[in-house]
């Protein structure tokens, strides 16, 4: 009975099952049908049109580019601007013979051999569909007379477009950067991170500076244009434009005028400066000497000016200012005071017998001190003002590696400032990790002694200087330096300030950074090495003079610049800020061979903040003025 | 001897489903050599692929369905961790989170919840078999929703949308209540804003470019446009193999994957197209005909879920080639480029034969 019932429940079910299974079968076979169609629609009806379409390629899809955002310095004044110009453009893959065709070009158009070059390396840069400019920014009469020949030459014409054109390019190189064509790197990564529709259109893409850490912001969204065309390519009528929108412009800290005083206070030295308004940690100033001249780069560069660039001896195209690293010097005295005050190993009253020389205990090795036979009496303050190195080889094993290397690094060094640039280098704050993993060697005290006057594994950016100058200066609070004050939307106007942002706070003792800073500004005062360039300012500065050594000396021989060849000769450094009592300005120079720094580079900070905060042009370049002084470190 | 050795190799396979699918998949190669440009290195990779796909499918075709039916749930419960892996350390890659790295190899965990959730409801069907209720459809539809929203969350709504598919073909043929389906339906068009809100910027774009695929030429309506201009300019005999002009000027994107059939409906035409759908019409049909004749509660519901889902694939990639639906990516069952769809598509379809060759063998 049971079986029974289970049977015929199994058979029903069966049954029910089946019916489903109608029922999902005809859908499908429905739904199938739909698609048939549709298939029928698209191939049998709508066939003609979809022909028409796809061979004549009837309606193309234009992208209108949009216009590259500005960068302006803090007072408006253009960086990187755009304007129109005429180009002769050729469509590769529409030609027969390339070299006929130009050939016959350049009997009505000048086109040089450079032309040809840099032509032949774009065609070997792009895909062929894209059209390239042989000749840029044509003239009046060059537009007119390819017009009335243009029936001879299908797959080549004239096209308005936007150049990019830095006015300082020299100036502000190393800051703004450059633009450059697109190439198949680039668009791999667009197409990586789905940004390729946008750029379709584009040809250009930053390549360095703020053109490359701000493409997004400067670059804007594509418009598109659906236009017919004939069968020859020529658009005959537009059918709908949607616009694009352009980039946004961004405004800097920087002040363009600031920048000039520097470059010119340079004169022929080679090095890098970088100020900073110690409380928001706005780059005021950005150099790195000597710059070149970035509107070479946006067409692509022609390599006779690429290996000149690129082979000069003075390197143009590193950035010093963030890429440079060079060992402190004795800028790095003051932050070794103030860790000695802050950790209790020295008071003020502290004094020792300099001799002119240091020794480790139960080694005869000496460690000199710049001045033979010494300063005799030096405390804290005086250390500082004649830059004593015996005190600070002391201080420094007295502190020991690890309490340097934990109180310093409070100030940015060894590690990257975090500037809207791309391509900082970090420089070496020293410590036994970073020996152990470095050299895989375990740390010597004979390591320490040096890192006290900042020599032996200490480097810096010149830029690291500059923030850690500029922490001195803001109490020990460290901002991230940023070129960009404000990003402004081109098609809204609506303006994005980007706010000053705290890296980290120390707290130092008031007492502690007060010491310090007196002495820094008896650094610029009479007696001081620095008091040349000190002379007459009506606000205080607080400075600190550097030298880091090219080449090492031997035990006992004795540096005398112009024995030495000018490019083994030693940097100068300077760091300061003004006024000491509210600074509003820190300011870090590096002179690449320049010898002492009071000599070279203090002077060129001095016009720097004459110009800042007193509006005073300087009258002639500083560094020659100072040339004939001789001061020591 | 040799008898023996046939019987071996031939006893759990399908005559019918293995011509018909290696006449598809031959078709498939012919096409993908078109779409690829003529690159014959393309050609041999797919070709291993199917040999590879081949042999699983008959490995699994030589396991009785009672064996499979218990892998059901520690299959469904592994894959549900490895979404939750994919979840918590997968691998991002353009803009979504699908791949895990399990030592060497990198896999896509939802691949394998293709075959897993029908397994599992199937199974878990028939456990309930004497006593099924309306309880055990919630119990039923918590552990199908549960992987879908885990893909959905990837993102990779295509996928999700097309395992919540094969799951509700479960619910369907086990006989969920004609009134449930219609509170259902409801429930989904009621829920359609909330989902709305809750897509990504891409996913909306892409069905507002349905709509109307003018709207965004550049971006997510290229494809559609110009894969419906390389459909319509076939016309009814097409352009002929390796000429279609859309396909071979480089305006048809992703050309050997999922819009690898716009390169078939231009080189083809209404003809070509039409033998594709009676090809899939005839393995929809053949599967339908072994669910219809199974034994077992689970093996009548794990045939019908696999072979609706395999219909519902070629309709969704057909119809977003065509311009019907949204462009999601799935892609055209046994012809796109692709080894690891190729294996889960035949080791769907040697569970079939299993299903149909060992109802056989108990009979007798």
């Amino acid at each position: 009975m049971t079986r029974g019932t289970e049977l015929r429940n199994h058979q029903r079910e069966l049954y029910y099952f089946r019916v489903r299974l109608t029922v999902a079968g005809s859908v499908a076979l429905f739904l199938f049908l739909t698609l048939l169609a549709r298939f029928a629609y698209l191939q049998i009806f709508q066939h003609a049109h979809y022909q028409t379409l796809a061979e004549q390629n009837r309606i193309s899809i234009v992208p209108i580019t949009p216009n590259r955002g500005l960068i302006l310095d803090r007072n408006g004044v253009a960086l990187a601007h755009n304007f129109t110009a005429f180009t002769l453009e050729i469509t590769p893959s529409k030609l027969k013979n390339m070299e006929q065709t130009i050939d016959e070009l350049a009997t009505l158009i000048e086109i040089t051999p450079k032309d040809r070059k840099r032509f032949k390396k774009l065609l070997e840069e792009s895909h062929n569909f894209e059209s390239l400019p042989i000749r840029t920014r044509l003239n009046d009469v060059e537009i007119a007379r390819f017009a009335a020949n243009r029936y001879r030459f299908p797959g080549v014409e004239i096209k308005a477009r936007l150049f990019r054109h830095y006015p300082q390019g020299d100036i502000t190189s190393h800051v703004v950067g450059y633009i450059g064509r697109i190439n198949d790197a680039d668009v791999d990564r667009l197409e990586a991170s789905g940004d390729l529709a946008n750029y379709r259109g584009t040809d250009y893409i930053g390549r360095a500076g703020l053109e490359q850490s701000y493409e997004k912001e400067l670059h804007g969204a594509t418009g598109f244009e659906e236009v017919e065309t004939d069968a020859g390519g020529r658009a005959v009528r537009t059918l709908s434009r949607t616009p694009p929108t352009s980039g946004s412009n961004l405004t800097l800290h920087l002040d363009l005028k600031l920048q000039q005083v520097a470059e010119k206070a340079f004169g022929e030295f080679r090095g890098a400066l970088v100020a900073i308004e110690p409380k928001t940690g706005g780059v005021l100033a950005f150099l790195s000497k000597p710059g070149f001249d970035t509107n070479l780069f946006v067409d692509g560069i022609d390599s006779q000016n690429w290996d000149m660039l690129n082979n000069s001896p003075d390197k143009p195209l590193i950035n010093r200012a963030m890429h440079g690293i060079y060992p402190p010097g004795s800028t790095f005295k003051p932050f070794m005071a103030l860790a000695g005050l802050e950790l209790n190993k020295r008071t003020p009253g502290y004094t020792i017998n300099d001799p002119g020389y240091f020794t480790l205990p139960g080694s005869s090795h000496r460690y000199h001190d710049w001045k033979a036979g010494g300063h005799g009496a030096v405390d804290l303050h005086k250390s500082l003002v004649i830059s004593c190195d015996t005190y600070y080889y002391g201080l420094a094993v007295d502190l020991g590696i690890d309490n340097i290397f934990n109180f310093i690094s409070h100030f940015g060094f060894g590690k990257k400032t975090g500037i809207d640039l791309e391509g900082e280098r970090s420089g070496v704050l020293p410590s036994q990790e970073w020996k152990m993993k470095r050299f895989k060697q375990k740390w010597y005290l004979g390591d320490t002694v040096s890192i006290g006057i900042g020599q032996g594994y200490d480097s810096t950016t010149p830029l690291q200087l500059a923030v850690a100058t500029a922490t001195l200066a803001n109490n020990g609070t460290q901002m991230r330096p940023q070129l960009v004050r404000q990003i402004e939307n081109a098609k809204s106007g609506v303006v994005i300030p980007r706010p000053p942002e705290i890296v980290s706070t120390l707290p130092i003792k008031p007492e502690n950074l007060a010491l310090v800073r007196d002495a820094m500004i008896d650094v610029t005062r009479p007696g001081g090495t620095a008091s040349r360039a000190g002379a007459g300012a009506p606000y205080s500065i607080a400075g600190k003079t550097g030298t880091a050594q090219v080449i090492a000396m031997k035990q006992g021989e004795k540096y005398v610049a112009s024995r030495i060849s000018e490019r083994n000769r030693d940097h100068a450094l300077f760091i300061a800020y003004a006024p000491a009592d509210d600074p509003k300005i820190a300011i870090a120079v590096l002179v690449e061979n320049g010898g002492h720094g009071g000599t070279t580079a203090a002077p060129i900070a001095r016009a720097l903040f004459d110009y800042y905060l007193l509006g005073k042009l300087p009258t002639s370049s500083v560094t020659e003025q100072a040339a004939g002084e001789a001061e020591h470190d | 001897m040799i008898r023996r050795i046939r019987l071996f190799l031939t006893q759990h396979i399908d005559g019918f489903l293995l011509t018909v699918l290696s006449v598809t998949m031959l078709l498939g190669l012919f096409v993908l050599y078109s779409a690829t440009g003529q690159n014959m290195d393309r050609v041999m990779n797919q070709f291993i692929s199917i040999v590879v796909a081949l042999g699983l499918m008959w490995g699994l075709a030589n396991l009785p369905p009672q064996h499979m039916m218990r892998f059901a749930w520690p299959t469904y419960v592994v894959g549900l961790l490895l979404l939750v892996g994919v979840a918590l350390f997968g691998e991002v890659s353009h803009g979504a989170r699908r791949w895990l790295h399990i030592g060497v190899a990198r896999i896509q965990p939802s691949e394998l919840l293709k075959i897993a959730v029908p397994l599992m409801l199937a199974w878990y069907f028939e456990k309930r078999e004497r006593t099924m209720r309306l309880s055990d459809f919630a119990v039923a539809a918590v552990m199908l929703m549960v992987p879908v929203a885990l893909i959905a969350k990837q993102p990779d709504l295509g996928t999700a949308l097309l395992i919540a598919a094969s799951g509700f073909y479960v619910l369907f043929l086990a006989g969920i209540g004609w009134r449930v389906i219609l509170v259902l339906v409801v429930a989904v068009a009621a829920f359609a804003p909330v989902a709305w809100s809750l897509m990504h910027d891409y996913q909306q774009q892409r069905i507002l470019t349905l709509l109307d695929p003018s709207q965004d030429p550049l971006g997510a309506g290229y494809h559609t446009i110009q894969s419906t201009i390389a459909l319509g300019s076939g016309g009814i005999f097409g352009k002929g193999w390796l000429a279609g002009t859309q396909a071979h000027l480089d305006f048809l994107p992703e050309r050997h994957t999922d819009f690898i059939f716009a390169v078939f409906g231009e080189e083809f035409g209404l003809f070509g197209v039409l033998g594709l759908m009676v090809l899939y019409l005839l393995i929809v049909a053949r599967g339908l005909y072994i669910a219809a004749n199974a034994t077992s509660m689970f093996t009548r519901l794990l045939a019908g879920s696999i072979t609706l889902t395999f219909g519902t694939y070629a309709f969704v990639n057909m119809g977003m080639v065509s311009g019907i639906l949204p462009v999601v990516g799935v892609p055209l069952p046994l012809i796109s480029f692709g080894g690891t769809s190729m294996v889960t598509l035949l080791l769907g379809f040697g569970i079939l034969m299993s299903v149909a060759t060992h109802r056989r063998l108990v009979k007798s």
